[in-house]
């Protein structure tokens, strides 16, 4: 059984990028960057993440059937996340203003259980 | 001891990549399991912004970090200590993974630490549940225990991933000793190690979440 074995030295240089943008990510917390704060933060916290699947869990050097047993998995994560969220995010806020909005006047009733939001 | 390859594979190699499929399709369930939690961590966040982030700011900011690189320093040892299965050298092995299951115990410490700092100071949500010093006056209280019950959820059920991880470290490590691994066959050791690199990432994600809010 030919399995490629992963130098150390390859590990090392992976381990220290991961100590490097968990550096970063405390660097960018201190950093006010409003609504790009939880992006930066994800994106960091994702290259860790490719870090380590890619060369830690051998991935890399892994045959086809298991990279997509791989993505297979974050992209039923990506499904959930995407439609559940999308659901929430565009409810539209609970107001008693009935002004300026879009046709005229608001029909979500905050009294109404179905017009709330959780 | 001599590889054996079931019936129903071509050769060692197919037998390999089959286990390491199949650990892969648990860890998708796995990762659907937190990702829930994810979820609902989303949308309570997304509309408690401001209570999210006050209890944020009462977690303890610098553990979480030590943890982290704590999780990553043991990621570093698993790896190697796979390497050196596939290399037939079984005391590195060991060496390795006495490591990392000491640096997982060391993670656990300081989370029972943060635990017991928090049910103390009554922030564990539920009928002791009381906020004394506020960051932020106009945040509902309510708000913030939710946060608190994500925190203790998913910090939970990563702490109860990583005790199994120490005690899949300790059984690999005992077959270890015995020699039983080689570069002909080190199963065991690439799926644990897939194990604990993906509670890992797990923590990875919790972090920036739980900790760095605003």
């Amino acid at each position: 059984m030919a399995q490629h074995v992963i130098p150390v030295r390859t590990y090392l240089v992976v381990f220290i990028s991961l100590l490097v943008l968990l550096v970063m990510t405390v660097v960018a917390t201190r950093i006010e960057h409003g609504v790009l704060n939880i992006v930066v933060a994800l994106t960091i916290a994702g290259t860790k993440a490719a870090l380590i699947v890619l060369f830690f869990m051998h991935v890399k050097y892994n045959a086809f059937v298991i990279r997509l047993a791989v993505v297979a998995g974050f992209f039923w994560l990506a499904i959930l996340l995407t439609f559940t969220l999308g659901d929430y995010m565009t409810r539209g806020e609970i107001s008693d203003d009935t002004t300026n909005k879009v046709g005229g006047t608001s029909t979500a009733d905050p009294r109404k259980a179905e017009h709330r939001l959780l | 001891m001599s590889l054996h390859v079931a019936h129903h594979f071509d050769d060692a190699e197919q037998q390999f990549d089959a286990a390491k499929l199949g650990m892969w399709l648990f860890l998708a369930t796995e990762i659907l399991f937190f990702g829930g939690m994810f979820l609902g961590y989303a949308v309570y966040r997304y509309n408690y912004a401001a209570a999210f982030a006050e209890g944020s700011s009462h977690l303890h900011f610098w553990l979480g970090t030590i943890n982290t690189a704590v999780l990553l320093c043991s990621s570093l040892t698993i790896a190697l200590a796979v390497r050196s299965s596939q290399l037939n050298d079984a005391r590195g092995t060991v060496r390795l993974l006495v490591a990392t299951s000491v640096l997982g115990l060391v993670f656990l410490g300081i989370k029972g630490y943060e635990y017991y700092d928090k049910i103390t100071n009554h922030q564990f949500p539920g009928e002791a549940f009381v906020l004394t010093e506020l960051h932020n006056p106009e945040v509902n209280p309510n708000h913030v225990e939710l946060f608190y019950s994500i925190y203790f959820a998913m910090t939970g059920f990563h702490a109860l991933h990583m005790v199994i991880g120490v005690g899949l470290v300790g059984y690999v490590g005992w077959l270890a000793n015995q020699g039983r691994f080689s570069a002909e066959y080190y199963t065991p050791m690439e799926m644990t190690g897939l194990y604990w690199h993906f509670v890992d990432i797990v923590w990875v994600f919790l972090y920036p979440l739980l900790y760095l809010i605003g």
